[in-house]
């Protein structure tokens, strides 16, 4: 009996153990997947936490709903990876042998890597939305507090649904006015990047986005520090910015887990081939989701896209045969922009965010880049399809893997 | 497209980003240096070699990444290239502007 191991049960790891499943037959491969955790969150819901646009139920599930019954689980904490005796150590002492092996277990804040943001303001002062609890944290305080300096932050790149930040400044406008108080409210939005996002043609259009709706923009903003006392944050360049609530974007790393293993990046990512998804370091390692350091976003959407291309080559791989199958970047997310409307992007590693439609099935047309109620109504349908389709490895109709040319204008685009 | 630096015709792009580090001399790097209105100096120039050394072993360049060579510090980095270190470095040490990212 062979065994496939997958360490993470979150987006990619459960998506793969579902669609691993119908490939490796029953009386040849045991299937095994690791988490820490029981629960299964829908990270792209605490953006909306905060506003009480959704409820902390929405986004809570157990992993094992989610997981088809012949998936041996284990809950338990991943010690390290062992890539040169195929082994695997958890955090309990217990070792697993594996045949083949995938990495899904994404990444996390790490708000310890700026001086002074740990402090005794942490969720008090200073909040993140991208875990649970930050998301909570922040929305319990939103509901009493009575305006002043919001600053929204974004450490440094990479960091998981790039765009979220920006929706964040964008549903705060909107929160704040149907609150009746966005006179009291001063938004500013500052990040280490040049505009208002990576991809310049997306960048135009957001950057006036929010000239639109009084949202001010620091850019080029490298933090050294966070003065919590003064509640002021502090750049390299000798900027500094006053805050009285400040939500940041920490730096986001993989899991300590890869560190421990001795194979990550600086940031702890795990160094992939960016077509193939096959890790750097052993052949029966394969990586997917937040967990690679691809330059393609880190978002549940692009996990979706590489699995269609994994599961291909990891079979290829079984069979000894060559990886056919490439994964060209592709992503695409809404951009929820307030006031029940929102945008729609979809680039890949070398095409930019480009205007025209997007055909998803009995809902589309959508429009790309282009503020409106129907792309709204899609990014909410996202949760439904998540828990749905995407988790269940299920084909979403009309979206494939590698980046549609049809209904798009690309003469707005530079290729490099 | 191309452009004349230091008396030499080298490769570049829109945003004047050299396209062929092999162009590359000291001499064009002065030049663009003043253009960015940076001056040099010793530890400048063992931070340009360092981040060439990157380029060429396809390693991505982060502030990050600077912050740990050992070459230099985050600070000292920003006061060797002030107003966006990343990108001026870059183009002075010849290599494409870097994408933090997507
Ligand atoms: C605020 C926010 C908004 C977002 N919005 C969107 C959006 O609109 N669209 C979109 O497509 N994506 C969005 N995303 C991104 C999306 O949620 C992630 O990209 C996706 O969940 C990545 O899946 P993953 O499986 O790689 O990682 P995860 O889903 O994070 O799963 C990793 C799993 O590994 C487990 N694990 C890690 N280390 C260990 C260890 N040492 N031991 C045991 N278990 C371990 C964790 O417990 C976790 O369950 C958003 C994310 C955030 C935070």
């Amino acid at each position: 009996m062979k065994r496939l191991v997958i360490l993470g049960a979150g987006t990619a790891g459960t998506m793969m153990a579902n669609l691993m499943v119908k490939k490796l037959p029953k009386h040849e491969w045991e299937l095994v997947i690791v988490d820490q955790n029981r629960t299964h969150y829908y990270q792209p819901g605490f953006l909306f936490l905060p506003f009480d646009i959704y409820q902390p139920e929405d986004v809570i599930k157990p992993i094992n709903d989610f997981l088809p019954k012949r998936v041996k689980r284990i809950v338990a904490g991943i010690d390290r990876v062992e890539p040169k005796s195929n082994q695997v150590l958890l955090e309990n002492g217990e070792l697993i042998t594996y045949d083949l092996l995938v990495i899904a277990t994404g990444c996390n804040i790490a708000p310890e890597e700026v001086n002074g943001m740990m402090s005794d303001k942490w969720y008090k002062e200073v909040f993140d939305f991208y875990t649970y609890d930050g998301a909570c944290a922040l929305r319990k305080k939103l509901q009493t507090w009575e305006g002043g300096k919001l600053v929204i932050h974004i450490t440094e790149m990479p960091i998981k649904c790039p765009v979220a930040p920006l929706e964040f400044a964008f549903l705060a406008d909107a929160f704040f006015t149907e609150k009746g108080m966005r006179d009291k409210v001063d938004i500013t939005f500052v990040t280490p990047l040049s505009g208002a996002f990576t991809k310049p043609v997306a960048s135009k259009q957001l950057t006036y986005l929010l000239k639109e709706k009084n949202i001010k923009i620091v850019a080029d903003f490298a933090i050294e520090r966070v003065d919590s006392d003064n509640r002021k944050i502090h750049d390299y360049g000798g900027q500094e910015v006053d805050y009285d609530l400040l939500v940041t974007v920490p730096t986001n790393m993989g899991d300590p887990m890869v560190a421990r293993s001795g194979f990550g990046n600086d940031l702890n990512y795990v160094p992939t081939d960016k077509c193939t998804l096959q890790s750097k370091v052993a052949d029966n390692i394969f990586v997917i989701g937040d967990a690679t350091d691809l330059p393609a976003s880190k978002a549940g959407a692009v996990a979706h896209f590489e699995a269609e291309v994994m599961v291909e080559n990891m079979m290829h791989f079984i069979e000894g045969k060559p990886m056919r199958f490439e994964f060209d970047g592709h992503s695409n997310c809404f951009i929820e922009t307030g006031h029940g409307k929102a945008l729609l992007i979809d680039f890949n590693y070398t095409h930019e965010p480009v205007e025209g439609s997007f055909p998803l099935g009995g809902f589309g047309p959508l429009k790309l880049l282009k503020e409106t109620r129907m792309n709204h109504m899609g990014k909410l349908a996202f949760r439904w399809v998540y828990w749905n389709m995407l988790l269940k490895g299920v084909p979403i109709p009309f979206v494939p893997a590698t980046m549609s040319h049809a209904g798009k204008d690309f003469s707005a685009i530079e290729c490099d | 497209m191309t452009t004349t630096l230091a008396g030499k015709e080298v490769n570049v792009n829109a945003e004047g980003y050299m396209t062929d580090l092999n162009q590359w001399t000291k001499e064009i790097a002065l030049e663009i240096a003043q253009q960015e209105e940076v001056t040099l100096n010793e530890k400048s120039w063992q931070v340009i070699t360092w981040i060439q050394e990157q380029f060429k072993n396809e390693d991505a360049l982060t502030i990050r990444k600077v912050g740990k060579s050992g070459v230099t510090d985050i600070k000292e980095f920003y006061e060797l290239f002030p107003n966006g270190p990343l990108k001026k470095a870059s183009k002075i040490a010849g290599i494409p502007k870097p994408v933090s990212c997507i």
